[in-house]
């Protein structure tokens, strides 16, 4: 166990205040034990409720419990962080000492989300992104910081830069004390998109797996339970079709219940802000809260997205495409989300707002051509045959019925239609303006992204050729980025027309390897 | 179309391609796809013949057909694939960009500019050692756009290694 020689060599007198060593919040010390005894609830209950019955697992879960909170006290007293004028420190870490230091000039986010929990307690976890967060590099995460040092912290990562500047001005009028403009905030209207998220199926699955852990650990039959002992016995003594129909139709009340009250529960208050001080400012949330505050110089670009189910309501949502947020899973898109499913003009009026340039919006795609679409009919008819005729092989050696092989055949005409809307979404342009240069691309039809990425977060170009599309003519043209998900591209566009596009969008950079063909 | 871009010229049709970049690789590299490759279907084979001997399901022909299609693969591969690759492998340094070519079946040209570079490393494996080979791998700030440069003769890929790392300069910033 080595110790960290104390940062106090220099006098603390003549450290500012803000540059001292600072630790998370003594309130952090009630958070971790009191989380790990809810996740532990299952077998927690299973030791008091059955006793000390048949298995010793609830004992090892217990014990891994007791473990996990000692391990969070330590943390409270190994973490420390300070901000200095250049570099954000922080030093953790018990046998193995570790000082995580970032540049300030390098911060590109502030993730400040805090459960329920933590907001009982007043707390907030903070998460720094920097212009190298993705796989792999986290950033920095602090938990838990006092709601209001995890306020001040934002604050100073990320305003504090914009005013020396402004104060450079001689005479200028002193900023607004409320220095926001709202873009956009929850309308009760919007929450008809909730059914249509689906976002309760991932709800009901988690409850079902806590249910299920639930019996297993406790050993209770579920049919000794008055009610549940009810509906086995009904849904047992109906006919199969009816059953199923019962099933299915309170699968989805539930599905749809729930997806409602999750949409509520993740965007209730949700707000999306411009600051004065160049940063867009995402809040939202009824018990578990999260505010988002990106550096708008450095978002790059947004991508206005649309599953197919809530396109099929005319709904859509936005994503950032921004260094030092990950491109996450679930509704909130790991902080990246600039808006909630709301209706499509919504969404594309947050996106003129925050792109550099609007026109990208509005802007019409360029179609890919009969090529490009005959590729999309090869691929979806494609599998569906494939996987068609091998369910018919495995009837033949009488591995299956013939009934699920010729229900396969379904997967023909579900391929027609998806290859019909994959090609409908198909295309892309360039918009450019004095306000800056954006390519835009649009693809897919399960979830139909338009991408639209400024010049300036390009990097360079991958094109990339398949064999098949090597004999169409066709090219995928890749965008690189150090933003969003890295790589955003172009499917299967003519070759020429890839080059082109990426010829525009960066002059010079791909001039000097153009050529014709020489036919 | 009546919309301010520049892609409205794809209307023209006029066809363009990209030039392939001056550089091979070198020469040996075929020789190194190949022993590696050599090594990959070696294996499988001698797994085969493991089951083949040790298993007991008697089933004789089914084997034998297994071996024949795994040989008669095995030699299209060898044959066609270190010199496909050998003549897509192409790559090129101009003082701004860095500009490659690779695969064989499947095809992918690389471009970056020299100003957005991060990292230049150059690397060998064993069996490169072998063919006085190197690999050299220039990243930027998207981890999606690595430009690797296989099968370098050692003394081209550290010649090349210092001049990036010499011109690589962060005029731009890196885009993060």
């Amino acid at each position: 166990m080595s110790t960290q020689p104390e940062a106090a060599a220099i006098p603390v007198e003549e450290v500012a205040e803000s540059e001292q060593w600072r630790r998370l919040s003594p309130r952090m010390l009630v958070v971790h034990p009191l989380q790990e005894l809810i996740r532990a609830a299952p077998a927690l209950l299973a030791v008091l409720v059955a006793g000390a019955t048949s298995g010793r697992g609830p004992w090892w879960s217990l014990g891994g419990v007791g473990l996990l909170v000692v391990l969070g006290v330590l943390r409270w007293f190994t973490t420390t962080y300070r901000i200095t004028p250049r570099q954000v420190q922080v030093r953790k870490g018990l046998v193995r000492r570790q000082v995580l230091t970032v540049p300030t000039d390098r911060v590109r986010t502030v993730d400040v989300d805090a459960q329920a929990l933590h907001r009982i307690l007043g707390l907030a976890k903070v998460t720094v992104g920097t212009g190298r967060s993705d796989k792999g590099h986290e950033g920095i995460k602090l938990d838990s910081l006092s709601r209001d040092a995890a306020e001040r912290l934002r604050d100073e990562l990320l305003h504090r830069r914009g005013r020396p500047v402004a104060e450079e001005v001689p005479g200028a009028a002193p900023a607004p004390v409320d220095p926001e403009v709202v873009l956009a905030a929850l309308e009760p209207r919007w929450i008809k998109f909730g059914p249509f998220t689906l976002s309760g199926l991932v709800t009901v699955g988690i409850v079902g797996a806590f249910i299920s852990r639930l019996l297993s650990e406790t050993n209770i039959e579920p049919d000794r339970f008055g009610p549940l002992k009810f509906v086995i016995h009904q849904l047992s003594s109906a006919p199969l079709a009816q059953a199923i129909a019962e099933v299915v139709v309170v699968l989805i009340v539930v599905v749809v219940v729930a997806s409602t009250a999750g949409y509520v529960l993740a965007f209730w208050n949700f707000r999306l802000t411009r600051h004065t001080g160049g940063t867009l400012h995402v809040s939202r949330g009824a018990i578990n809260t999260r505010s988002t505050t990106i550096e708008e110089r450095r978002l790059h670009g947004a991508e206005i997205s649309e599953p197919l189910l809530l396109r099929s309501a005319r709904g859509a949502r936005v994503l950032a495409i921004t260094t030092g947020l990950r491109v996450g899973r679930g509704a909130e898109r790991g902080g990246t989300l600039l808006l909630p499913p709301t209706p499509r003009a919504e969404s594309e009026r947050v996106a003129r707002a925050v792109l550099a340039n609007p026109d990208a919006v509005d802007i019409d795609l360029v179609p890919h051509g009969a090529r490009a679409r005959q590729r999309r009919y090869n691929r979806a008819l494609g599998l569906g045959a494939i996987l068609a005729a091998l369910a018919f092989v495995l009837w033949a050696l009488d591995v299956i019925g013939l009934g699920i092989a010729v229900a396969t055949l379904v997967l023909l005409p579900i391929g027609l239609l998806l290859a019909a809307d994959r090609y409908r979404s198909l295309g892309h342009a360039v918009a450019k303006s004095p306000g800056g240069t954006v390519l835009v691309g649009r693809q897919g039809s399960l979830v139909r992204r338009r991408v639209m990425i400024s010049r300036e977060g390009i990097i360079g170009w991958n094109v990339r050729q398949s064999f098949f599309q090597r004999r169409a003519g066709l090219a995928t043209l890749i965008a690189t980025t150090a933003a969003g998900h890295q790589h955003y591209e172009i499917l299967d566009v003519e070759l020429g027309e890839a080059l082109r596009v990426a010829d525009s969008v960066l002059p010079g950079l791909v001039t000097p390897f153009l050529a014709r063909p020489e036919s | 179309m009546e919309t301010p871009t520049d892609s409205t010229r794809a209307g023209t049709g006029e066809a363009i391609e990209l030039r392939l970049p001056r550089n091979r690789v070198s020469p040996r590299a075929k020789a190194y796809w190949l022993t590696r490759a050599l090594a990959g279907w070696i294996v499988l084979v001698a797994a085969e013949l493991v089951w083949f001997f040790v298993g007991d399901d008697g089933n004789t022909r089914l084997h034998l057909i297994g071996l024949m299609v795994t040989a008669v693969l095995a030699a299209a591969h060898l044959l066609i694939m270190p010199r496909w690759r050998y003549a897509v492998h192409r790559w090129e340094i101009t003082p701004d960009a860095v500009y490659t070519r690779f695969g064989w079946i499947d095809q992918e040209w690389r471009i970056a500019p020299i100003s957005r570079i991060q990292t230049v490393d150059s690397e060998r494996g064993a069996l490169q050692r072998l063919f006085r080979l190197a690999d050299l791998t220039v990243t930027t700030a998207s981890s999606a756009g690595p430009l690797k440069i296989h099968g370098l003769d050692v003394e081209v890929a550290q010649r090349a290694a210092d001049e990036l790392t010499g011109n690589a300069v962060a005029s731009e910033g890196d885009a993060t």
